[in-house]
């Protein structure tokens, strides 16, 4: 290219300037404070606890079990919404009548607030005026009084329904664009050949896709564990801290109780396990790939 | 694939057919029929679980409080009513808050994509190692649970007095929305044929020019789609949102909607629909324009070289 790099760096600079500076900085400056004792409105200066935070983390056990209420949410979201959307996605790739609503309603929940989804599911599990208890009520299922959203058992599951919901239209967009760039004839040689529909698609379809599929759900389990405003709005993480994610925990510790160092700690913790997870999981599937 | 189309006759002709080898046109009919109607019965399945609760708010925003405070609640209003959006916007200050995020978003997403086009570009012609780091922070930032930015921003915030105000929130969501405008633009940035820039050269334009006169009207439709999309996440935004604003006169639209659901939230649900339905509202027009685009390849038909 006729390219010069003083060029490309004049360029890139109003881009890189808010980047490094309420992005990159802050994100340095905050696995810093993880390492300190901030905290609000307090007058005496921060001062370096060392490895303290972590210290105090390892013992807290709401933390834990935040926490794993978080990765049980991550991975049922993750995984019920790639089943789910796979096999939205392979309706949606079928010539089939009435697929423009699909797709048109595969949309909106991506269109919609967090705080919205949230505040019409809320709506839906109404333990009086909701419909499901409502329609639960006329199938002769159950007694059509249960109240969702505050019970310790069913809590946490009638909140992954919501986030499978909430985050199937991404996951379905992104395969339906990897099965639109699986060539037809292919499918058509298989089928001349005797493959019946299974055998198609994991001979055909599931090769082709397979990159696709894994970087979808790698992004979805990140976005999953980190996710906030959904839950936030339907439970608030209750009863009891059923269904209080880490981000909800961070979010009280730092700004209902003003412990920013400590909350900080606990971000940091949750991106090492992230780290450490999909590090696991990509490499895994890599050597399958190798295979 | 084959059609919806398919070869009507030879259905009906293949009725009757006895089921002997399982190589047998009939039988082989028959199955593709079965899996037809499974097929639909699935999209079914699908249309339900993905409209039902949506009909349900609509519905429940049109039902007057008495209908809503009945045992047994009905699908369609008895009497649909449109008090509960005289309700929600007494209430709260819902239209206030409505002009807050169609300011902040606006001016976000007008920022962000203004930055992001000269950056996409580099990182497309000039590759090197700033544009690596460039894709690699892409994609980490995708990583980093917002407490870790959120604490340490406030602090900064907080020095810079911009704590509840919104151009502070502007600077965060131009931040935020970074990653996934500049990875949106550089796709359409590929799409520009080098070969056009390289003409244009030739004809003796300057870098500049050639930036201006042939790579920015060949953007556009990209440049707009960018931007819908860039507006439409800082309008549903609330996490950021709601650390930042304090004053209810400053608060953007899903700040505001978590206000009706206070503790005494379930004697409200009738105005709590309305509102959360008039907040969705702009972020389904700007969707419906997208459609295609997110759906059918985002970069066909951009670009006739």
């Amino acid at each position: 290219m006729l390219g010069l790099d003083r060029d490309a760096w004049f360029l890139l600079l109003p881009a890189l300037i808010p980047v490094l500076v309420l992005s990159v900085g802050p994100l340095v400056y905050g696995m810093a404070l993880a390492f300190t004792d901030a905290q609000s409105g307090v007058t005496r200066s921060t001062s370096f606890t060392g490895l303290d935070n972590f210290a105090d983390l390892r013992l807290d056990s709401l933390f834990w079990d935040s926490f794993r209420i978080g990765l049980v949410w991550a991975v049922c979201v993750t995984a019920l919404q790639l089943l789910l959307s796979l096999g939205l996605a392979l309706l949606l790739n079928q010539n089939l009548r009435f697929r423009w609503l699909a797709r048109t309603l595969a949309l909106v929940p991506w269109a919609m607030p967090e705080v919205v989804v949230g505040i019409m599911w809320r709506l839906v599990y109404n333990p009086d005026a909701g419909i499901l208890n409502n329609t639960l009520r006329h199938l002769h299922l159950t007694s059509g009084h249960t109240d969702w959203l505050s019970s310790l058992t069913l809590a946490l599951p009638a909140v992954i329904v919501v986030g499978v919901w909430a985050g199937m239209p991404q996951t379905t967009v992104v395969l339906l664009a990897g099965l639109q760039n699986v060539p037809v004839e292919l499918h058509e040689a298989a089928g001349i050949d005797g493959a019946g529909l299974w055998r198609r698609f994991t001979h055909v379809t599931w090769p082709a896709i397979r990159p696709v599929v894994l970087s979808i759900t790698a992004l979805n389990f990140i976005w999953n564990f980190n996710s906030f405003g959904l839950v936030f709005v339907l439970t608030s993480g209750g009863p009891g801290g059923k269904t209080r994610l880490p981000m909800l925990f961070a979010y009280e510790e730092a700004f209902r109780y003003g412990q920013y160092g400590y909350a900080a700690a606990m971000g940091l913790v949750m991106i090492a396990v992230i780290a450490v997870l999909l590090t696991v999981f990509l490499r895994n599937r890599l050597k399958e790939a190798d295979q | 694939m084959s059609t919806a189309a398919a070869p009507v006759p030879e259905q009906q002709a293949a009725r009757p057919a006895p089921a002997a080898p399982s190589s047998s046109p009939g039988r082989r009919v028959l199955r593709r029929r079965a899996g037809r109607t499974g097929q639909y019965a699935a999209l079914l399945c699908y249309l339900v679980f993905l409209a039902f609760p949506l009909l349900w708010l609509v519905s429940t925003a049109f039902k007057s409080p008495r209908e809503l405070g009945s045992v047994d609640p009905t699908w369609l209003p008895r009497h649909p009513t449109l008090g509960n959006f005289r309700t929600a916007l007494d209430e709260q200050p819902l239209l206030h808050a409505a002009l807050n995020s169609l300011l902040v978003a606006g001016a976000a997403a007008l920022v962000s994509v203004a930055v992001a086009v000269p950056a996409s570009y580099a990182m497309v012609r000039f590759r090197g190692a700033v544009s690596r780091a460039g894709t690699g922070w892409i994609l980490v930032s995708q990583m980093f649970p917002l407490v870790l930015i959120i604490i340490p921003l406030f602090m900064v915030l907080k020095n810079l007095h911009l704590i509840d105000s919104r151009p502070g929130l502007v600077v965060v969501y131009v931040v935020w929305t970074l990653p996934f405008v500049l990875w949106m633009l550089q796709s359409y940035v590929r799409a520009v044929p080098v070969s056009l820039e390289e003409a244009a050269a030739i004809d003796g334009c300057g870098r500049w020019r050639t930036l201006r006169s042939v790579v920015l009207p060949l953007l556009a439709p990209g440049l707009v789609a960018t931007l819908m999309f860039a507006f439409v996440t800082a309008w549903n935004e609330f996490f950021f949102a709601l650390v930042l604003l304090k004053t209810p006169e400053k608060q953007t639209m899903s700040v505001i909607l978590t206000h009706f659901t206070g503790a005494e939230g379930a004697a409200d649900l009738g105005p709590l629909a309305a509102a959360a339905l008039l907040a969705t509202i702009p972020s389904l027009v700007f969707f419906a324009l997208l459609q295609k685009r997110l759906v059918g390849g985002m970069l066909s038909g951009a670009v006739k070289g």
